[in-house]
């Protein structure tokens, strides 16, 4: 069964989910990849806010293809980029910023998976390469930021989204990894 | 009259076009296959979703991936192929109609300010290797190669005494751990022997052959199909989150080598297995 979760999130939104559930989400998602990052991290050790507001929300490591029609901004190809990059700015951006979701491709590591546990934020997978699908479910550009100095890949686009999936929750708030567990039994088969 | 110099550069827009929105049919067939004999749900979710992905594309002529990466060009050019001064110029212009047009994300940044130049071109980018063959044609291929799956590339300089089991397991060991991180199921390309660069070199060129393709030594193709046998056991399964298929095919390619040296190459491709060629003749006509 795929559970439908909606923006604000909040701990009780998340914290019944299990490793290998099947989820869609709705409402505000924000793009963050290396550079963004990083920049964030900077930004909060300044005492300074984000751009955009991501307490209870979600992220996606994502550097989309867009492209300027007139006013308004179409997105053209958007799927996951791999997550690992984002392991070593992950814990302080879930501690700092309050988010809930994180969504990316390829998994994470033992210190995501604790933030998780400590402050009750889950990480699925969208099937990488799958942009055109995750295009189906955005339905609008609300803002972008950092795109002059940051390039497209990189900045902060804020979309809008409607059942925005097939997410598998990969780590859950209890801190399970499922792509930790399906690497280490994977290495029992030939050891 | 057209100029031969458009002719090429429009040829070049469409293989590039082709390239980023349609998987070639052996990579969707290998896909398919997968699907049918995956027992795992969440596998065959990644399947489905990866093949009704593919579907959207084509019909949309819209990239399949994001990362349209970064576009590297296979030439093998006849010696008699009366064109060659235009083939350069018409993959630059062609790279950059398609950045607009396609549109491709613009994948190539300067590599100490991080500067996005915003057009796929750059300091050695779109990266053209040449062959010559003989003949008055000119193939070319383009591999856009995606950034994920190229940070999954490894280099192990063996001493010579290494077994062939030691290999292997290097091999498997290395996949393994990249789990999820390079979208499998694609292709492991393997390249042996001649030296760092050039195995590197040859595990990438055998990303160009399509799926199921065996090297023509037998020993080589045996180690081909051991393998894909022993990754496929591993249970790594599509996107890392478990399942029966983790790769479509391995590939290797040998050179000889240093007797002091061992060189083991190993380049990635995720499951958005892109490439596509096109063949100009003498005479100035595209055959696709």
């Amino acid at each position: 069964m795929v559970r439908e979760i909606r923006y604000p999130l909040k701990q009780r939104d998340v914290k019944g989910l299990k490793v290998g559930d099947v989820i869609k989400y709705t409402g505000t998602l924000v793009t963050a990849r290396d550079k963004a990052h990083q920049r964030l991290i900077e930004l909060y050790k300044r005492g300074e806010k984000p751009p955009v507001e991501l307490r209870d929300g979600a992220i996606i490591h994502c550097g989309p293809i867009a492209r300027r029609e007139k006013d308004t901004w179409n997105i053209i190809s958007a799927g996951p980029t791999t997550s690992y990059r984002m392991e070593e700015y992950t814990f302080d951006l879930i501690r700092q910023s309050g988010l809930r979701l994180i969504i990316g491709k390829g998994g994470m590591g033992e210190k995501t998976a604790e933030a998780c546990k400590k402050y009750k934020v889950i990480y699925c997978a969208f099937t990488g390469g799958a942009s055109v699908v995750a295009v189906e479910a955005i339905k609008e550009v609300e803002n972008v930021f950092w795109l002059q100095e940051l390039g497209m890949p990189e900045a902060i686009w804020v979309f809008k989204v409607k059942d925005f999936g097939p997410l598998v929750v990969t780590i859950d708030a209890e801190g399970n990894n499922l792509t930790k567990e399906v690497i280490e039994k994977a290495k029992e088969s030939f050891d | 009259m057209v100029e031969t110099s458009d002719l090429l550069e429009d040829a070049v827009f469409l293989l590039v076009k082709k390239a980023v929105t349609e998987l070639p049919d052996d990579v969707v067939t290998a896909l398919k296959k997968a699907l049918e004999r995956e027992t795992n749900e969440v596998a065959r979710l990644q399947l489905e979703t990866m093949l009704r992905n593919v579907e959207l594309a084509k019909k949309l002529q819209h990239p399949i991936c994001q990362d349209t990466g970064t576009l590297i060009f296979f030439v093998e050019v006849g010696y008699d192929f009366p064109f060659k001064r235009e083939v350069e110029p018409a993959i630059v212009n062609a790279v950059k109609k398609a950045t607009r047009e396609v549109p491709l994300r613009s994948n190539t940044v300067e590599p100490f300010t991080g500067k996005n130049s915003g057009t796929n071109i750059g300091g050695h980018i779109p990266w053209v290797d040449w062959s010559f063959v003989e003949g008055d044609e000119c193939r070319i291929t383009v591999l856009p190669k995606g950034g994920g799956s190229e940070n999954g590339s490894a280099l192990k300089m063996f001493n010579p005494t290494v077994s062939l089991e030691e290999v292997k397991r290097f091999i498997v060991n290395h996949v393994v751990e990249l789990g999820g991180r390079v979208c499998p199921p694609g292709v492991v390309g393997v390249g042996i022997g001649g030296g760092g660069d050039i195995a590197l070199k040859l595990a990438k060129k055998s990303l160009l052959r399509p799926i199921g393709d065996r090297n023509k030594d037998k020993n080589v193709a045996d180690l081909e199909v051991d393998l894909f046998d022993r990754l496929n056991k591993t249970g790594v399964g599509p996107m890392g989150l478990g399942g029966d298929t983790t790769v479509l095919d391995v590939r290797i390619e040998v050179a000889d080598r240093h007797p002091a040296s061992f060189p083991v190459g190993i380049v990635m491709q995720c499951w958005v297995d892109r490439k596509a060629s096109m063949v100009l003749t003498g005479n100035g006509k595209v055959i696709w």
